[in-house]
Order: structure tokens, then sequence, then C-alpha cells
């Protein structure tokens, strides 16, 4: 059980965390023709929509209630109904995400209230599901709004309890974490279809913001995600996997109103994790593990064998919203190494079984004090710490949230059989190819050895040299008459 | 900040449009607004100081999207991208704890990193809780002996625009005139070259693009004093009031700073820009002109006729192949007429721009340099975007990163003008990327590979036979 280091210093530098709102948008973004408008000043909406364009290299819809100083000092209740008004009437979205924000929370805005005003006015738009989610930016992270913003979907989308567990035999429900890019979540449901299952994903940024050229040249809405009409039908599905701890709340949620049996995974990343989900949908369908995920599951082992003596005692830290830092540290544990400095930037239940003796709440800066006093080899975190490993001379493995630098790094695959050979292959290489030590060349004292200098990288080179060219290096040796020698 | 305040900084006597009603009174509209807030502008505005520490005093919302995302760069330091916020909790809040812990805050910043100043952005949360900033700063520096300087910008306060003058005004207040240049090295002297002053407000030096131009001013013998704010250190701001002249760079977002020099040291200043071959020509000529040195208007003409033969001549390749290609220009407005001349110097035709964020005075300036024929574009939303691009049959959009996906989304040729870009398009030599970036994009061969349909799939005209 790892040891929560609280924040102890006024000044964050170098932020890892990200803000609730922008989470919370996140998750709205995984459903089919939503759009989510967040209730604060316009710089809030403006700074989410920039942070997830850079990532996903997508358009991103995302709107604001505009809140300016009248309505901040007066009443911002106008704000939001009309911009529901407004949204409604122009894009005729499918449903409405309304996080709040630190502003909106300090003036202490009424959310819940506001909707229901809002359908008693325009009672032409009581079809389009507006859900409504306190996700204040003085609280939590990206991961826990998104949580939030998924518990308050079921809240709205399944108002009733329901007993209709197993009406579609072939449905499960995926309560899917924020921790998940996607293209993991595109692999989880090939995963599930495999077994003859149907997968509900809810949110599934899979098919939302996978990164596709459409037919439709713009949209003021999301295209594609979870289809707001199959989230009524999750109570008549035949159980439900819910990815990522963060979601137990939400799934709690969803079991207290379906009673549609779960099976809860705190990570799909290593052998273990990923055995554990397999065996969960052999149970749910009944069906034997198909032959191509066997091989799958046999390739990801050798693979461990392979890369094990690169990544054996690898000094790792490791900077990431909570479920993907227990992830990360569960994945590379199970290889040998060690995580010697982990930074998460909120708290959460999962913090204490990550797999690293102290868990630090607070930023890059933290992960760089702790990375160099424990000699860390290797960074995993997303691309603001691209600074961090360069002043730490190590290399970095991007994850998380935000990847700015690196062209398809928001699809990349990490979870599963498959994501998991991927990701040890590129840690084993990325440690091989920053070196690791040897002896220094030693030249004894009595050596009459004509090289000159102790260069040994040119000595290898030079034997697999190209003959003529080594003749040419070698005529330049010469240059000082050797003393002779007898052999 | 008061009403009052706000209301004096969207008074701008030196815009042309000042008498009218003032676009910054205007209420956005909920649900239908885009673009960034006070704190955005205020933050781009000031950022590129790079031996400043700057702390982003509120919840993480603001800073924790925001940091490390600027294309802006430094010589020197790089304190400037280090991301610093007092990253308040619901404690803070609740219990009034913000002022504290933004005092600690500095202190921690001083005593790590060693900055020559530290900058405070204040933001919505603790503007509405009400932190005295101003009074944090005075104590906080008399406590650390470093200059510690409020910018009051929270982002309810009103748009970017607003921000950037916000920004301005507080330079003007807290730091401009705080001390004197120092004298120009012997070393640097130059026989029958009489070494003149200036400051470049407005010039950020996004992804180094300055630097195509720096050279030159120290060929001529201007002694750039301060870029507001691009590749800047603290001093360089403080003794701006002692420039013999100022241009404005583009954008009129800090005229205000200009306008305050002119009145308060009597310095002179003039609009200009470094896009394109004809508007670097001419930002030379109206510092020889407002100088008013025979010997430096002589070497600035020579300097023209230099290098405008010399781009000229390498620029000549590219302009066959972009000659006649259309542009749709969508960059808000503010930079618009900087960029169509260069579009102009490289033989394209612009066939359409947007103004919605133009000034009086801009939208007069585009009129002039291409006349009444090209459409003035009011609607940014991306469905009107694409729909001027196909009416006007343009070959290329160019505008801000917001719109790149739009673009892209649409199978449209793109070019990034604003401040994320990774590529710097100034002055002279700036024109060869500028024209490399146009013509990639508008000759890549990917744009009939993802137009082309399927080859199995059913083609929508009518009459034509599927593949065998």
């Amino acid at each position: 059980m790892a040891e929560i280091l609280k924040r102890n210093k006024a000044l964050a530098v170098n932020p890892l965390k990200a803000s609730q709102p922008v989470g919370a948008s996140l998750a709205f973004l995984g459903i089919n023709k939503a759009i989510p408008m967040m209730h604060g000043s316009q710089g809030c909406t403006a700074f989410g929509k920039v942070y997830f364009v850079r990532h996903f290299r997508e358009p991103i819809p995302l709107q604001t209630t505009a809140m300016d100083q009248v309505s901040t000092v007066m009443n911002a209740d106008e704000n939001v109904i009309e911009g529901l008004r407004a949204v409604c009437e122009k894009s005729k979205p499918a449903l409405i995400g309304l996080p709040t924000t630190g502003l909106s929370e300090t003036q202490g805005t009424d959310i819940k209230r506001l909707v229901r005003d809002f359908y008693a006015a325009h009672p032409e738009f009581a079809h389009i599901p507006v859900v409504p989610v306190n996700t204040p930016d003085f609280t939590g992270c990206l991961e826990s709004g998104y949580a939030l913003a998924v518990k308050a979907t079921l809240e709205v989308m399944l108002p009733h309890k329901s007993n209709d567990v197993g009406k579609r035999k072939k449905q499960v429900n995926v309560l899917a974490g924020s921790f998940l890019t996607p293209g993991d979540v595109e692999h989880i449901k090939e995963l599930i279809e495999a077994f003859g299952l149907r997968p509900l994903v809810l949110p599934d940024i899979g098919d939302s913001l996978d990164g596709h050229l459409t037919e439709m040249e713009s949209s003021p809405l999301t295209v594609g995600g979870t289809p707001v009409t199959d989230i009524a039908s999750m109570g008549e599905s035949i159980a439900t996997l819910v990815l990522g701890n963060s979601l137990h709340e939400a799934a709690d949620l969803l079991k207290e109103q379906t009673s549609v049996p779960d099976f809860r995974f705190d990570s799909l990343m290593g052998l273990d994790a990923v055995d554990a989900f397999v065996a969960a949908l052999v149970e749910i369908s009944g069906k034997p593990v198909p032959e191509k995920i066997e091989r799958q599951r046999a390739q990801l082992q050798d693979a461990m064998v392979d890369s094990h003596f690169m990544l054996g005692f690898a000094r790792v830290a490791i900077a990431a919203d909570p479920d993907l830092l227990y992830g990360y540290a569960r994945l590379v544990t199970e290889m040998g190494c060690e995580v010697v400095a982990a930074v998460a930037p909120a708290r959460a239940n999962i913090l204490n079984e990550v797999a690293a003796a102290q868990v630090g709440i607070g930023d890059l800066e933290d992960l760089e004090i702790a990375a160099r006093k424990n000699g860390a080899q290797l960074v995993i975190s997303n691309s603001h710490a691209v600074e961090t490993a360069r002043r730490l001379g190590v290399p970095l493995l991007r994850a998380g949230f935000p990847q700015f630098d690196l062209i398809g790094g928001y699809q990349r695959l990490w979870v599963g059989y498959r994501g998991t050979r991927q990701a040890f292959f590129d840690l084993a290489n990325m440690l091989v190819e920053h070196g690791h030590h040897e002896p220094e060349p030693y030249v004894s004292i009595y050596s009459q050895r004509e090289e000159v200098g102790r260069d040994s990288s040119r000595q290898v080179a030079d034997v697999g040299m190209n003959p003529d060219l080594q003749q040419h290096r070698t005529g330049e040796k010469h240059a000082t008459p050797a003393p002779s020698t007898t052999h | 900040m008061q009403a009052k305040d706000i209301a004096e900084l969207l008074n701008e006597p030196a815009c042309t449009h000042n008498k009218k009603e003032k676009s910054g009174c205007a209420r956005p509209k909920p649900g239908a607004t885009a673009g960034g807030c006070s704190f955005d502008g205020a933050q781009i505005a000031l950022l590129p100081i790079a031996d400043v520490a700057h702390i982003v005093h509120g919840p993480i919302a603001c800073a924790g999207s925001s940091w490390d995302n600027r294309g802006t760069r430094s010589s020197g330091p790089t304190l400037y991208r280090i991301g610093m916020t007092t990253d308040l909790t619901e404690q803070d809040v609740i219990m009034g704890r913000g002022e504290k812990r933004l005092f600690h805050a500095i202190k921690q910043a001083v005593d790590s990193y060693s900055p020559k100043a530290v900058f405070i952005y204040n933001t919505c949360v603790p503007a509405l809780t009400g932190d005295d900033i101003s009074a944090v700063c005075k104590s906080a520096a008399e406590k650390t002996g470093v200059p510690v300087i409020p910018v009051d910008c929270a982002g309810f306060y009103g748009t970017k625009n607003l921000g950037n003058r916000i920004a301005g005004e507080a330079m003007f207040k807290y730091v401009v005139g705080t001390s004197e240049p120092l004298p120009v090295p012997e070393s640097a002297q130059r026989p029958g070259i009489t070494v003149h002053d200036v400051n470049l407000i407005g010039e950020y030096n996004i992804a180094g693009e300055f630097w195509n131009v720096a050279p030159l001013f120290d060929e001529l013998g201007l002694r750039i004093l301060c870029t507001l704010s691009g590749d800047a250190r603290f001093h360089d701001v403080q003794t701006m009031h002692r420039a013999e002249a100022n241009m404005v760079v583009c954008a009129k977002a800090l005229l205000n700073v200009a306008r305050k020099l002119q009145t308060d040291y009597k310095t002179p200043f003039f609009e200009g820009s470094f896009y394109g071959v004809t508007d670097t020509s001419m930002a030379f000529r109206e510092f020889a002109k407002l100088l008013n040195d025979p010997s430096l208007t002589e070497r600035t003409e020579a300097l023209i006729a230099r290098e405008e033969a010399k781009i000229n001549a390498a620029l000549d390749p590219w302009r066959e192949k972009l000659r006649g290609k259309r542009v749709l220009l969508y960059t808000g407005g503010v930079k618009s007429w900087s960029i169509v001349s260069a579009l102009q110097d490289l033989g394209m035709d612009v066939v359409a721009t947007g103004t919605s964020k133009s000034t009086e005075e801009d939208k007069a300036r585009i009129r002039e340099i291409m006349g009444d024929k090209t459409k003035m574009i009011t609607d940014g939303s991306p469905k009107a975007l694409l729909g001027v691009v196909k009416e006007y049959q343009a070959d290329i959009l160019i505008a801000g990163g917001r719109n790149m996906y739009t673009a892209l989304k649409a199978r449209i040729p793109f070019l990034d003008i604003n401040q994320e870009r990774e590529f710097g398009y100034e002055g002279y030599s700036g024109m060869i990327e500028l024209a490399r970036q146009l013509a990639l994009t508008i000759q890549s061969p990917v744009w009939a590979s993802v137009r082309k349909p399927a080859p199995w799939a059913k083609t929508s005209v009518p009459g034509i036979e599927l593949g065998a």
C-alpha cells in the first residue's frame, strides 16, 4: 500500500492537472450528436477547446454560457437558459452536457434547478436531454470530472429503476474510464465482439474521437459516440463491464437503477489485468476464448520473456491521473521495474493501491525532484513532461492528456494483450537506446598497442567498416611512424 | 478591477473608430460564443517576457489547459516556459485563504527560480471572492526585494482583446520607466552610424520569426530597447520610455501602450507589419522617417534595394507555383491586412477575408489594399467558412489553429497563422518559408487521394459503371 504524500507547497509548478470541467466535457464528447456547454466565462471553454483540438487533432464542439462582468456579479441564471435555448435551436443536438466551472460554482449556481427552469420556459425542447453536472475546478482533476459526467448522464438517462436484465441477450454495457484512448476503446469493443457479444460503450470516444474523415464536412456536434437512445437500454443488458476505479460511483448508480450485474476492472494493461477481463467475457458469454485471442496472449508472453532483460530493475517515474498512474505502475512492476517516483494531480481511492512506496499529490516539479533523487531511468507522462525528461536526461514515454507534440498519440493502443505487448517493446527499446552503464574502457599501463585515444565506440565501428574506408582511416593513424613491434 | 476601469480601457483615443460603440460593450452571447477571455489575452501579451516568473492566481482550469502552449521563442532564459499557478483548492476558496497562498507562492517562486520579476495574473474565482492582489503583490515585493506586478485580468471582464489592453496598461503603470537603458557599448559603435533606440510593440517572436528581421535593425544602427513582448526581458520593458520611435506591430491590441508613450514621453509611433516584402520595407522606411536622420534614410533605402532584389530572385520559383491561387483568409481580422500584403507579394489572389474582429481602420486598410471586390466575412462558423470556400472556389484556407480541422475535415488545404504555429513568416527571408508552407499544402498529393471514393464504392453519379 502506497503512502500518499499531501501537497505541501503554495505554488504549483509545471502543473500536471487538467480541470474537472475539461474532463466532464471529454465524457460528453463520447456521446453521439452531443455538445458540452461549460457554465462559466468564455475563456473556460476556449482553453478547453484548444486543449482537446491540439490533443486529438480534431474539431471539438464546445460551447459556453459566456458569463461576463454583469452576470458574474448579478446573476447568471439567464445565461444558462439562453445558452441552452441557443444551442437547441441552432444545432438540434441529441444531448447537451452542462458542466459547471470554478466561476459559476463560486457564484453558487444551482445548475439542476436551472435545467428545470429551462424546460419550463422552453417546453419545445423537452425532448433534448440536458445533463447538468457540478464540476468546479478547485477540486479533483480531469479524471474525476469525467467520472462525474458519466454518473450524471446515467442519472438523467435512467431516471427510473428497471428490471429488464438480459432482455437484450447479447448486449454488454461498458463504462469506459478516462484513461482509455480511442484506440483502446476500439480494441475493447473488438474483444467483446469476439465473444459474440454486443458492446454498448458509454462514453464511446473510440467512435467519436478516433479521427476519421466522413462525408459530412462540418458538424457543430459530435460525429459518432454512444447513441443517446442506446443509453436508455442499458438496463436490458446482461452485464456491465466497469473500466476504471474512478467510475465506481457511476457503476454503483447503474447497478442500483438496473440491477445489471457488473464486473469491475481497475486496469486493462498487463497480463493479469487482461486475463481477468477475458475470463469475465468467457463467464458472460459462456463461450471459450477464441483462438485469435489465445494467440495474442501467447505473443504477449513471448514479448515479456524477450524484454525482461531490459526492463528488469528499471527505475521508472510516472505522473498521471490516478487510474492511469495505477495502470502504468502495475504494468511496469509486472516486468520487474521499480516505480521510484509517482505523482498524481489529485486524490483518489485507487492511489493507495499504486505499486510504489509513495505517491505524491502534486505537479511535474514534484515528479522531477523525486525522479532525480531516486535515479529514475525513464519517465511516463504527458507532453508537458518533455522538458522534465530533458532536464533529467532520460527518455519520455508519452501517455495521458495532453499529447500535443506527438502525431497519433491520442490514438495509441495500450490495453489488451496487443497493447501491452507494444508497450513492453517500446519501453525496452527506449531503455536500450538510452544506454546502460558499461565499464569505461581500460588501457593497461603496459600496453604497447598503437590506438590513439580511448574511444571504444570508434574501435568497434572500425571493425565492421568498408575495407576501403578502413584503409584510409588506418593510413591516417599511421601518419606518425609507429614503433616496430614483433608478433 | 472596477467597471469604470474596464470602460476606461475600452476607450482608446488612438483608434479612429473610438467614437463608435465599443465592441467590448457588446455582451457575449451564451451558447454562441467563441474566443478567449481577458486572462487569455493578457497572458498572450506578457508571457514571452522570458526572465519573469508568470504566476496564474486561481484554480487549475486557467493555467492547467494553457501553460506551455505558445510558439513564442527566447534567445536566453526559459523561465517563461515554466508553468506556475496557485492551483486554488476548495478550502482556499471557502476559507478565504487565496491571498495567503498567493503570498507564499510568490516567495516560493523567488526562492526556487530567482526571477527578475514576478507577474501575477488574476483570474475569475479570486476576482469574484475579492482577493486584493495589488496589496499582496506590494507586500511580497517588499518582502522578497523582487518587483511583483499585478495583472488584473479575470476572464469575465471581457474578451481577449481587452486582456491585451489590461496587460499593456499593467506594463505602463508598473514597469515602464522604472530603469534606464545601458549605454551603447563602444565595441558596437560603427563610424558614420548614429545609434537610435526604438521599441516594437505587439511583436511576439512566434517560432523565432523576428530573428529573420532583427539583424537588419542591427545593420541600420537601430537598437531595439524592447520588443513587447517577444524574446523580451523585464529590464527591456523598464526602459521603453527612452525610445525615439515606436512601431506597433500588426495588431491594435497594445495600441494603448504606444499612445501613452507618445503622450507621456513624446515618442512618436507608427503601425506596421513584417509580413510580406512590401510591408517589411515600409516598416524600415517609417522608422527612418520618424527618426529623421538623413544618413539612416540613405542606408535604409540601400538595404531595402538589396534585400528586395535578393528576395525577389529567391521567390520567383515559388511565385510560379502560387500565382493566381485563390485564398480565403480568416484570421478573425486582427492581422488580415498585413497577411494580405504578403500573399499579394506572392502573386496570390485573396478572394475573401474575415473581419469580425477587425477595427474600422483595419477594414478600411483591407479595402485600400484589395479593392471592393473582396468579400468580407463576419460569420466565422465552420459551416459559413466552408460555404465561402466553395462559393469563391478558394484553393486554400488560411486561419488560426482553431479552424485547422474545419478545413482538413472538409479536405481543403490549410495554413495556420496563429500563436501556436510552428513556422515563422516575418521579414524578407520569412517569405520563403511562407511560400514553402503554402505550396506544400496546396500541391500536396493527399488531397486527390482523400477526395476520391474507394474503388468499390458505389458512385453517386448515375450512369457510370462500377469498376470491374
